[in-house]
């Protein structure tokens, strides 16, 4: 592997232009600014160096180097001029990132003004550190979009071949208080969708439902099953357990109905709004409960498919 | 506005180290803010930020699942060990503000960053 990223970096210095990784704000002083002023400036602005403008060019750089320099040599206060560099090495914004590096290597500069080869202004400064965050910006980019690219399982519906397919996915939901692992499904539920290449929206809608089943089965029903079967037109999540039940189903979906303990609420739960939130995500809901027995919730969520922008809220069955 | 500007309005301090000129640089486009992980997850808003009393794991994963932008913890509150390596894993900015939670509200809205939705029915943003 780190063959591969040298490889990628070789690629990217020649392919980034110095107008890419630039700063465009450059703070400047002009020559007869007072060295003693300089060590403000620098600070101020969380810069090492800057260049000297005169009636609007370029007339030399002065670093932080100079100013150690002149401290060291205990002189008397005067001019920046006196001590600035004054055979500027400059850089054109087309030149690509690789002639900047070397020139910042070979001249042992620390910043390098850039002109427009047009207009002949100064429109930026580059010192190392903004190659360095410019390449590592477009790694991340690149890294990011091969990531995405290296999903085969986004086209996994339109590569097999039958007339109905569906994958599966199971999910164990432990019961009590470890409250550590909760939401383990959803996440890896929703991760899944998104490298499904499904929707965001719809892989948000299926994973804040089953977030919220996933906190019911852990809280009341002492644990569960969720099960997700994801066909190329609609996500089925079915969540099972053998808990004690829900007594009054419509009371259970009234927003702000909760039986919650203390210590669920101290967690933040407990608001009541779970199952329905859950209805308000679904496009279909089914929920069978018998006290003593356990509870079935059935949801589905199409996909692909336009969902109406308003609609009234996912059928219940009870 | 930009995450950077909201850390400023809100005397705000990162809570794990990021890269902060990228994240700063992230668009803030609406504000949620509450203490009940399902009141956090019934809000609809493009590209939110989430302000909550609430410091364990539960918030950090709420947040991941809705796609919020940044989370800002109220009234000086640190979130939990766990709570924060999790946000590391998932790459969500960690925010902590000592402001009460109305006045960081109050300071937001006055400067132009407004409200979700929470309109029922309407799919998620």
């Amino acid at each position: 592997m780190p063959e591969l990223e040298i490889t990628k970096i070789q690629e990217l210095v020649y392919e980034l232009r110095v107008g890419d990784v630039m700063k465009k704000e450059v703070i400047t002083v002009t020559p007869s600014t007072p060295v003693s002023e300089l060590r403000g400036i620098l600070r101020d602005n969380r810069i090492s160096g800057t260049p000297v403008i005169e009636d609007g060019c370029l007339v030399g750089i002065i670093s932080i180097e100079d100013f150690i320099r002149w401290l060291a040599e205990g002189s008397p206060n005067c001019a920046i001029a006196d001590w600035m560099t004054r055979n500027v090495i400059t850089l054109f914004q087309d030149e690509p990132l690789i002639q900047a590096i070397n020139k910042l290597e070979r001249f042992g500069f620390g910043r390098l003004p850039v002109f427009a080869r047009d207009t002949k202004k100064m429109i930026g400064i580059l010192t190392k550190g903004d190659s360095i965050v410019g390449l590592l910006k477009k790694l991340d980019v690149d890294y990011r979009q091969a990531e995405m690219h290296s999903v085969r399982s986004k086209h996994i519906f339109e590569d097999i071949v039958a007339d109905r397919s569906s994958l599966i996915f199971e999910y164990d939901v432990a019961g009590g208080s470890n409250v550590e692992r909760a939401g383990a499904s959803a996440s890896g539920l929703k991760t899944s969708l998104m490298r499904l290449g499904i929707n965001p929206q719809t892989a948000r809608r299926a994973a804040i439902a089953t977030y919220e089943a996933e906190m019911n089965l852990m809280f009341f029903a002492n644990g569960g099953l969720i099960t997700a079967i994801i066909e190329s037109n609609s996500i089925w999540i079915e969540m099972t357990d053998d808990g004690p039940g829900i007594e009054n189903v419509d009371q259970a979906m009234r927003p702000g109905f909760s039986t919650a303990p203390d210590w669920v609420r101290e967690l933040g739960f407990g608001a009541g709004m779970g199952l329905h939130n859950i209805k308000t995500c679904a496009d279909r809901m089914r929920l069978d409960s018998t006290v003593g027995v356990g509870t079935r919730l059935e949801i589905e969520i199409l996909v692909g498919g336009k969902r109406e922008v308003i609609r009234d809220h996912a059928t219940v069955t009870a | 506005m930009k995450l950077k500007d909201v850390c400023k309005i809100l005397e705000a301090e990162s809570v794990w180290k990021i890269d902060s000129s990228r994240s700063g640089s992230r668009e803030v486009t609406s504000c949620q803010a509450s203490d009940l992980i399902s009141d956090i997850l019934s809000f609809r808003g493009p590209d939110s930020l989430l302000l909550t009393g609430l410091t364990n794991v539960q918030v950090i994963r709420a947040a991941e699942l809705l796609d919020f932008v940044a989370i800002c913890f109220v009234r000086g509150k640190q979130p939990q060990p766990e709570a924060v390596k999790l946000a590391e894993d998932k790459g969500i900015p960690l925010l902590a503000t000592p402001l009460l939670m109305y006045e960081a509200c109050g300071r937001l809205y006055a400067a132009g960053l407004p409200a979700g939705t929470r309109k029922e029915g309407v799919p998620i943003a």
